[in-house]
């Protein structure tokens, strides 16, 4: 399971590189996309993928138990996805206000006139 | 009183208040210069704090490391907070007097703030993972400033800008995902001294580089500067000048933490790539200057050679090259951002940044003249200047290492910063006008002048008092320099509990 989904991370990540490095904007916000899952997808698979106990302390202890799953890898992958949906958020308008000022979403074409 | 999170708060709330006062462009400037000025006095004491006492560590809800999060400030750490400060302060009061009404009314103030606490955030914290939250409160921020004016040259840039970006914060959070996978922790203490019983060269070697990648775009060293020329010469003049003051300082004090307190095991291999790396940014940075005609595009190149010297300096990992590193730095943000406001203040005069279209400035505004000299020697390396005392320091350091090459390198780019340097001044103070390019007639009121000399001239003084007061300052940048090569108190302080 763990390397079916390390590799499958990787596949992402690599579709993500290869949508970023097209001329076409709105691919790249595709490969921003896919490149961010592929990175969660990395961080979920590195954090350990075992079938463990839920991480709850019960009422009357103050540590977790033994055999517990760990929960870290999966705030941090939700804090990640938050702030990348805010990233792609922001994007998505930048490209939006690039189309409507130069009518292009080719990037080689976004050339300003006054520099 | 513990006063780690003091910057944070008050950036925080600063913007927030900024936000609240939305459309009332009056307040939100006297609330926001009110948070930089206090941002300015708490960071001065942290560092005599830490100067003073050490270490200074704040466990975040008392959750100890490596458990919580947790704010360090080790001498590093406050002395790029105070830099922060001071030229967080400066910037404001100079966009006072300079920025459109527009920009002003749709939440410059409140952007400004956020940006500054995710510097402060990225300067002060002990985890890695909160790290990447604060890259993304400056990223995010800074994205927006960039892009607030819409013209269609912000617009190009701030595209370029966030592509490169962006693509580094998902490797520097790949990098974090690895590192927590194989260590289970995030602390930086903590992630130090576990990865140094894990024998495992090729994993953490490479690890090293996907740290050294994500931390190299943001700092814009050699290969992977390209962002930085397209994007800084299109925004206002004060959001250039806090760009370049602190943005990529954000990325070399990273490099400087990453690689000096968690992968130093392979020294030989990984310091060496970041020596390389910032030799050859150093002459790439200044052949593009040279070649450039407009103001803020021949300060974006020099940029990326000043950085060169910077992760040079760090690389070679000696107390003396760290101190003179760390100085570069200092005098960097100091010089680099005021040359951008002078720049501004061109622009304001002029109408243009084109040296081409400028001219005749010597004759009508000597007082400009005398502190774009002074400013311009220093960032070329001129005694007593601060650029000089950080050139020395780093040019001696490369003789003690035995590294002729570098050290004729560093003089070599230090002369051809003199020539371009000397063409802005020459083409646009000494020059007479064409006649041709009449000013624009809007010439700035004898308040908003005084209100831009202001700034200018007291980080004019401020090169010029560095370099003075060199032996004072280069005891604390030797002292931080002796931190950064024996991490052991910090990862003390941090894991040990209070101090």
């Amino acid at each position: 399971m763990q390397t079916t989904l390390a590799l499958l991370s990787g596949i992402v990540f690599a579709c993500g590189v290869f949508l970023i490095l097209r001329r076409n904007m709105v691919k790249f916000v595709f490969g921003l996309a896919l490149i961010s899952q592929g990175i969660n997808m990395g961080i979920f698979t590195a954090g350990g993928l075992v079938r463990h106990r839920a991480p709850l302390i019960p009422s009357d202890q103050d540590l977790l138990a033994a055999g517990s799953a760990d929960p870290l890898p999966q705030a941090m992958i939700l804090t990640a996805i938050v702030i990348g949906f805010g990233i792609l958020a922001f994007t998505i308008v930048l490209i939006l206000r690039t189309y409507e000022v130069f009518g292009q979403v080719d990037i080689d074409e976004v050339r300003a006139v006054d520099r | 009183m513990n006063l780690l999170a003091w910057p944070l708060i008050i950036s925080l709330f600063s913007a927030a208040l900024c936000m609240a006062l939305w459309q009332q462009p009056l307040w939100q400037r006297r609330l926001g210069l009110v948070g930089s000025g206090a941002n300015a006095l708490v960071a001065i004491v942290l560092l005599q704090t830490v100067l003073r006492d050490g270490v200074q560590v704040l466990h975040i809800a008392n959750w100890h490391a490596p458990f919580g999060i947790t704010l360090v400030a080790d001498l590093l750490s406050a002395i790029m907070v105070a830099m922060t400060a001071v030229m967080g302060l400066s910037v404001h009061f100079y966009s006072w007097f300079c920025m459109d009404r527009d920009i002003e009314t749709y939440g410059f103030h409140s952007l400004f703030h956020f940006l500054l606490l995710g510097v402060y955030s990225s300067f002060l914290t002990g985890d890695i993972f909160n790290l990447y939250v604060s890259f993304e409160i400056m990223l995010i921020a800074s994205f927006v400033l960039l892009a607030l004016g819409n013209r269609r040259a912000q617009i190009e840039g701030a595209l370029k800008y966030m592509a490169l970006n962006l693509f580094g914060s998902f490797l520097f959070l790949g990098g974090a995902g690895i590192l927590y996978g194989l260590l289970g922790t995030l602390n930086m203490a903590d992630v130090a001294v576990k990865l140094a019983t894990v024998d495992n060269p090729s994993l953490t070697n490479a690890l090293a580089l996907v740290f050294l990648v994500a931390f190299g775009l943001k700092a814009a060293v050699f290969p992977f500067f390209s962002w930085l020329p397209a994007s800084y010469h299109t925004p206002p003049s004060a959001v250039s000048a806090i760009f370049a003051a602190l943005l990529t300082k954000v990325g070399v004090y990273c490099l400087m933490r990453f690689f000096s307190l968690i992968f130093v095991g392979d020294q030989s291999f990984t310091h060496e790539i970041i020596a390389v790396i910032g030799l050859s940014g150093m002459v790439f940075g200044v052949l593009g200057a040279v070649s450039k005609n407009e103001i803020r595009r021949i300060l974006s190149f020099h940029s990326i050679s000043q950085i060169g010297y910077m992760i040079f300096g760090f690389a070679m990992m000696t107390p003396l090259a760290i101190a003179g590193a760390l100085f570069y730095v200092l005098h960097h943000s100091i010089v680099k951002s005021n040359l951008f406001l002078i720049g501004g203040a061109i622009h304001r005069i002029f109408g243009s940044y084109h040296l081409s279209r400028l001219g005749g400035l010597y004759r009508s505004h000597p007082f400009l003249a005398a502190v774009f000299l002074i400013t311009a020697l220093s960032l070329a390396g001129l005694p007593p200047l601060s650029g000089f005392f950080a050139k020395i320091f780093l040019v001696q350091a490369a003789f003690l290492d035995d590294r002729p090459l570098a050290v004729f390198i560093m003089l070599a780019v230090g002369l051809f910063t003199l020539i371009s340097m000397s063409k802005i001044f020459d083409k646009a103070f000494w020059k007479p006008l064409s006649s041709e390019h009449k000013p624009s007639p809007i010439e700035p009121s004898p308040s908003a002048q005084l209100g831009m000399m202001l700034p200018i001239t007291f980080l004019a003084i401020l090169t010029l008092l560095l370099g003075l007061g060199v032996p004072f300052a280069y005891d604390v940048f030797y002292q931080a320099a002796e931190q950064i090569l024996n991490p052991s108190e910090y990862i003390d302080r941090v894991l040990g509990g209070a101090p």
